[in-house]
């Protein structure tokens, strides 16, 4: 970058909130994604809007790519700034604006924890489902920006289905004003939604106003074993035939379920093949009537044996033990590549044996978790990224299984966005006519693709090689 | 800096530090809440261990080149280990953070600064325990003469930077020499006591009150000679050398196959000595199979004081009005590395004359961090400054530590805040024996 530029760009927020040496550029090149990493030129820390329109602006006009970055825990590369440019950070835009108790709503800026917004409304006795794995440490702007999904998905959404208005820097530096604290708003084109899961490619999002629901009265929490894959996902599609929508319904196989209870250390079976987590929230009558039928239907599928949680506690670590599958599995091999293919609920069962057999047929350690319930799964290769013969062999597997998905109905990625790993996968769900137009989206809105550029949109796409089975 | 010497320092990391406890980790930041560094420099990822990691690899890989920037980025880690267990993938980031400062001092010279800290406490202190105690004879001499009051008076230590001041203050006062006590009740547990250095001269009274109450408790208690400083200020400065011949020393003065137990009551000391067999993990197999032995009989005081029974002692004492708001500040390693995080909060809540309160953050360390409080004064001022805050919102009188790093920490907070008056910092053997003995 000419230092002209950077120096300007350095006067805007002040060289206190500055990085520029080798250690701070390179702290800043990567994000949970193995194998994506470039230095950016300099990392920027704004304290308001305005700083943040001052810097885009400098940036227009000099073409510099802009990477807004929450906490990196991004599983696409949607935030690894391959591109060079400037990161943009929010850890100074990190306050909550308002809770409107009247109108169930929390206005915050794009940098808070999204634990932290939990804990806020639910000491208020609301409820802001959205719950992605990593909330302990990712922020509200980068949950909008990959319109993150998480365990409750099944039963009340995703981050999308929460977001009300946004504020967002335009590439001009311009401040666009999205939606508001309403429940009905047809006002023209749905703004709001275009940038849910934008991944930062079409301006940078500086205030999020959320929706909150009434907290449920009560939950509980159910563990289920089996000595069979299929049990486990035919005992999802039953519960959800027989009209049930649990508030979580996880999953996580055998490979899983040791390195998780390595870490965690609390018990879990490591004989069985594969476990199921489910949750129901509510009323109290209902939640017992619900949990009953749920565990009928699970003796029925054939569980091996099942273990409801006895306190709060237990129910919380059951959870969290969840939402470390992906980091605990890391224990396995030294290179860690996860998946986010995910099908119609109704074709789980296909899915993770098609996984299976992927496994087997490219010789690769594959261990499986994800939300079950939504249909969306997380297949991780583990797997060696010194070993060149082996990782061509886990490209080829991944193609496979973003092809299956696809001719189940499916999509490449259901909550972690397309970002730069997934790019040369999109056409195959969208296909050309919907690669053009959102190519003349972006075109529109950044011209001068200044936003986040190599995200979603490959130089070149994957030529597909459709594989019909049976 | 000249690319040679990067160079140099580049191949020192390829030496060092391995590449495939490296590739453990897999950036998904789970580390990140876990680490004061990370949370007091606003959430910086240069001051993070998923930060440093990458750091490491980069350097190693020769991705960056190595500069200022980045040593300093590996000098601020506080070594508190609490990424660790916040780690699901299983990172040992103490050995790595280990393995590179060994790599950085392999290869360079030192800084002055740092050299002069670390020529003083190294080589003079902290390798020779006779060395150790003519320094506290100083210290003594210092206290008692009354020097301490001059020397405060005109001002002296204006020329030293703030935090030493506040941690000449804080320095405890000598124990008067006293015999050792002699057995109280039948032997059942044979007890080797690591006394550790520091602890066995700064603060010898706590010593000598392990001691009472463990055979108060029913054990024989035993002080082979040879013992050394564990070397864990070394190894954590990249000294590897030097902690291993320390470590080598003290394999071999407690290989003794008759001890229950080898007990230690210094967290920092403890998570040392128990990853002994680390350090000598390609080495001779017999050397290896005496540091094992020499771990698996490591316990802290406060297991061993739980395990004989100290807890059923205390609810025996009458219980008065309690007024006195007791805490527990852990010591990051005895809870990070070793695990222990009950043991000291049961003992604390079995004694009947005081009230125990859960201080918010207490699991998070204090600053001390060794000698990380004379090297990185800033970063740990800021984190003792959050430290009282916490310390004075719960009203505690009594802040407990169970490591001698801590309770100096601790003992400059109540310094620097003001707070002499209404709070005090004791080691929890200390505290117990006043309850029990006293």
């Amino acid at each position: 970058m000419d230092e002209v530029v950077l120096e300007r760009l350095i006067a805007i927020t002040g060289r206190s909130y500055a990085k520029t040496t080798t250690a701070q550029k390179l702290a800043y090149s990567y994000d949970a994604t193995a194998n994506f990493q470039a230095l950016p030129d300099l990392v920027l820390s704004p304290s308001s809007i305005e700083e943040v329109q001052e810097i885009v602006k400098v940036c227009a006009a000099n073409g510099v790519p802009i990477v807004s970055r929450g906490s990196g825990t991004n599983l696409a590369a949607g935030t690894a700034p391959t591109s060079g440019g400037v990161v943009l950070l929010f850890n100074r835009m990190n306050q909550i604006l308002e809770l409107d108790e009247e109108n169930l709503t929390i206005s915050v800026q794009p940098g808070v924890i999204t634990r932290e917004i939990n804990e806020v409304v639910e000491s208020k006795g609301f409820l802001y489902p959205p719950d992605p794995s990593s909330m302990k440490i990712s922020t509200i702007g980068g949950n909008v920006a990959e319109n993150s999904g998480g365990l409750r998905g099944l039963k009340y959404g995703v981050t999308r289905d929460y977001v009300k208005g946004l504020k967002v820097v335009l590439p001009s530096g311009e401040l666009l004003t999205t939606g508001g604290k309403l429940t009905k708003d047809v006002a023209g084109y749905d703004l709001t939604s275009l940038y849910v899961g934008s991944e930062g490619t079409l301006g940078v999002i500086v205030e999020i106003t959320l929706g909150l629901i009434p907290a449920p009265k009560t939950k509980q929490t159910l563990l289920v074993f089996y000595d069979k894959l299929e049990k486990a996902a035919e005992t999802v599609s039953a519960i959800i035939a027989a009209k049930i929508v649990p508030a979580t319904l996880e999953f996580m196989d055998k490979g899983t379920i040791e390195t998780v209870e390595d870490y965690m250390k609390i018990g879990l079976p490591t004989d069985c093949e594969a476990m199921l987590l489910i949750e129901q929230d509510g009323e109290p009558a209902v939640v017992t009537e619900d949990m009953k039928l749920i565990h009928q239907i699970c003796q029925e599928k054939g569980a091996t044996s099942t273990q409801m949680a006895q306190s709060a506690e237990e129910a919380e670590q059951l959870s969290t033990a969840r939402r470390v599958a992906l980091s605990a599995l890391a224990r396995k091999r030294p290179t860690t590549i996860l998946e986010d293919a995910t099908v119609p609920r109704s074709e789980i069962a296909n899915m993770v044996r098609a996984i299976q057999e992927i496994a087997k047929k490219y010789d690769l350690l594959i261990c499986t978790f994800g939300h079950a319930g939504d249909g969306n799964l997380h297949p991780t290769i583990l797997t060696d990224v010194r070993d060149e013969d082996e990782m061509t062999r886990v490209e080829m597997a991944f193609a496979e299984i973003f092809n299956h998905a696809i001719q189940l109905g499916g999509t490449i990625t259901g909550e972690h966005g397309v970002g730069e790993m997934k790019a040369p996968y999109l056409e195959w769900k969208i296909g050309t006519t919907g690669i053009e137009l959102m190519k003349a989206l972006k075109l529109a809105v950044d011209p001068l693709n200044i936003m986040n550029p190599g995200k979603i949109f490959a130089k070149d796409s994957k030529k597909r090689v459709v594989v019909h089975n049976g | 800096m000249g690319s040679l010497q990067a160079e140099k320092i580049r191949q020192s990391f390829v030496t060092h530090v391995d590449e495939d406890r490296l590739m453990d980790c897999m950036r998904c930041g789970f580390c990140l809440p876990a680490c004061p560094t990370y949370i007091h420099s606003g959430h910086d990822e240069t001051q993070s261990p998923r930060g440093r990691i990458a750091l490491m690899k980069a350097v190693r890989d020769g991705v960056v080149e190595w500069d200022g920037s980045i040593e300093e980025a590996f000098d601020l880690c506080l070594g508190c280990r609490a990424c660790e267990p916040a780690c699901p993938a299983g990172v040992q980031y103490g050995t790595l953070i280990e393995e590179t400062r060994d790599a950085i001092v392999s290869a360079k010279d030192q800084s002055l600064k740092e050299k002069l800290i670390r020529k003083g406490a190294f080589d003079h202190l902290f390798a020779d325990q006779r060395k150790m105690q003519a320094a506290v004879k100083l210290v003594t001499f210092y206290q008692k003469t009354g020097l301490q009051k001059v020397v405060r008076k005109i001002g002296f230590l204006e020329l030293f930077p703030s935090f030493m001041k506040d941690m000449e203050r804080a320095l405890p006062e000598p124990p008067k020499r006293k015999k050792e006590p002699g057995l109280q009740s039948p032997v059942q547990t044979k007890v080797a006591f690591f006394t550790g250095c520091l602890m066995d001269t700064m603060f010898k009274e706590t010593n000598r009150n392990t001691i009472e109450l463990l055979e108060r408790l029913g054990c024989e208690v035993v002080l082979p000679k040879g013992q050394q400083c564990c070397g864990a200020l070394q190894g954590h400065s990249g000294e590897m050398d030097r902690a291993k011949r320390n470590a080598l020393a003290n394999i071999q003065a407690f290989d003794d196959v008759d001890f229950d137990f080898i007990v230690n009551n210094a967290g920092g000391c403890g998570a040392f000595l128990s990853e002994y067999d680390r350090l000598f993990e390609g080495e001779s197999p017999e050397v290896h199979a005496k540091a094992q032995r020499f771990v698996d009989k490591q316990i802290d005081i406060s297991s061993l004081l739980v395990k004989l029974g100290i807890v059923a002692e205390l609810e025996k004492l009458p219980s008065t009005e309690a007024v006195e708001i007791v805490t527990y500040q852990d010591s990051c390693h005895l809870r990070n590395v070793n695990g222990v995080t009950d043991e000291p909060r049961t003992i604390l809540k079995a004694v009947q004359s005081s009230v125990f309160t859960e201080m918010p953050g207490a699991n998070l360390c204090c600053g001390s961090a060794g000698i990380y409080n004379l090297l990185q004064p800033e970063m740990a001022s800021k984190i003792l400054e959050s430290k009282m805050k916490e310390v004075k919102m719960i009203q505690a009188s009594t802040i407990i530590t169970t490591n001698p790093g801590c309770l100096l920490q601790m003992k400059v907070g109540v310094e620097r805040e003001g707070l002499s008056s209404t709070a005090r910092a004791m080691h929890l053997v200390d505290f117990i024996h006043e309850k029990i003995i006293q």
